[in-house]
């Protein structure tokens, strides 16, 4: 097989699925708008179910890349796309031009910035910080509050920019719950004597191994879950954090002082992925992530012929997931370039 | 010395066949968005009503979805309408206006008795 193809975005999908186009024969090119590749798992540390160490799977990615086939290009943004005759002409932000038979987008997702949750005070407050400043905190050795003490009590607000329709996310990010309870047992595990209580509307554990890590979480480590979404936090006097949520399973509002609050935010479609979307005519949902051609069968193929989706540009996604929807995305392309190649 | 001898009690359980929804109905009709609630407990939480006194937003809205009436004509009353709750609720239910169109409801229905 042959063929040029151009994966925008090198994270794990744009990594995975540049690997397997070159392992097929393909000539890659890996655009990346970061000075390194790897994308978010570069900014975990641990990751769930199984807590393996982040820098395994970037380990694993980078050894993916490692060909002749692929150039990797860092520090590049797409500045314009277009098609003429079956061959696409990319233009990059350096004034580049890029030539291929198929363009991969693996342009992923970003954070839901929880500042804009104004009512929970991150960036107000300074003991209130988010799952990926706790993952650094981790990675750093050192779960102290900004005084220098270690929290005795620490909240997890679950569905941060998540089913919220006053962030304009009404969809579930899927992997916060989870993540929750990973980072619950961790902090269990660096501050045994602390106290955690996660702030759930619901539970969602429909992934592998997550509902016996929730189970592992109370039974091991006696993480609290209560039912209510957080309204608001304030700081008393003494600095501490105060939140107000129902206990809905009691049926009683509930105020509560904490030392360390942490927000699970959600994932929003990338605001580079929203530019590939407004300079091309490629359709996005209701989500704002791109929007796959159909549901089951094609959500790796986009509304232009040449043109496949993979990952968390389509919608929120674990590793597992991601890698998955990579490697159909290949398979797709090497689909297209066989009848196009005819 | 307590009263000693025989009551019936009422049974705990909903009947969800006797019970009369017709509230729920009321207010389904005149504010749609009374069907996005998934009990988050936002609007409780923030209430101001609900920090003083018995009266849980939450709670009256699935009771009124039960037919539980009796609970919610006592309880509807000490809302203040100040509009917290629509404010915080993830799902966009416009909770002050359920609260109005339960009162009027019931007043409609203390007419009719008449």
């Amino acid at each position: 097989m042959s063929g040029d193809v151009i994966v925008i975005g090198g994270g794990t999908a744009g990594m995975e699925t540049s690997g397997q186009l070159a392992n097929a024969g393909c000539m890659v090119t890996l655009v990346e708008k970061e000075e390194q590749t790897g994308g978010h798992i570069n900014n975990w540390y641990h990751l769930f179910p199984d807590r393996r160490n982040g820098s395994e799977v970037i380990d694993y990615l980078n050894n993916k890349i490692n060909s002749d086939n692929i150039t990797l290009l860092k520090g590049i943004t797409i500045d314009h796309i277009e098609k003429h005759k079956n061959r696409f002409i990319v233009k990059t932000n350096q004034g580049k031009e890029l030539n291929a038979d198929a363009i991969i987008i693996a342009t992923g997702f970003d954070l839901f910035r929880s500042e804009r949750k104004e009512e929970y005070g991150y960036g107000i407050y300074d003991n209130v910080i988010t799952s990926v400043d706790l993952e650094m905190k981790f990675r750093s050795g050192s779960l102290k509050m900004n005084n220098g003490e270690s929290p005795k009590r620490i909240g997890i607000v679950h569905c941060v920019g998540s089913r919220d329709e006053k962030t304009g996310n009404l969809y579930c990010s899927k992997l916060c719950c989870v993540t929750a309870v990973k980072q619950a047992i961790e902090i269990k595990e660096y501050l045994p004597d602390s106290r955690v209580f996660c702030f759930y509307m619901d539970m969602r554990m429909g992934g592998a191994l997550y509902e016996e890590l929730y189970m592992e979480s109370q039974e091991k480590y006696g993480v609290n879950f209560i039912r209510g979404k957080v309204s608001e936090v304030g700081e008393s006097i003494n600095h501490s954090l105060i939140i107000k949520v129902e206990d809905t399973l009691v049926g009683r509002p509930l105020k509560m002082e904490l030392d360390m609050l942490v927000l699970m935010a959600g994932m929003e479609m990338s605001e580079g992925g929203r530019k590939i979307a407004e300079m091309s005519s490629l359709k996005t949902g209701e989500n704002r992530f791109f929007q796959g051609r159909d549901n089951h069968f094609g959500s790796n193929l986009s509304n232009i012929d040449g043109v496949f989706y993979a990952g968390t540009c389509t919608a929120p996604m674990n590793i597992t997931e991601t890698i998955s929807h990579a490697r159909s995305a290949v398979s797709e392309v090497l689909d297209y370039l066989k009848v196009f190649r005819k | 010395m307590d009263k000693f001898g025989y009551t019936i009690s009422k049974g705990r359980q909903i009947n969800y066949e006797s019970n009369d929804r017709w509230v729920a109905d009321y207010i389904y009709e005149r504010e749609p968005s009374f069907r996005l609630c998934i009990e988050c407990g936002g609007c409780s939480a923030t209430c101001t009503t609900g920090n003083l006194t018995k009266f849980s937003l939450r709670e009256l809205q699935i009771l009124i979805k039960r037919g539980e009436n009796d609970q919610v004509r006592l309880n509807i009353k000490k809302c203040m309408l100040c509009g917290k709750c629509t404010l915080v609720c993830p799902r966009g239910v416009n909770t002050r206006n359920i609260v109005i169109l339960a009162q009027q409801a019931f007043q409609k229905s203390n007419d009719y008795a008449i």
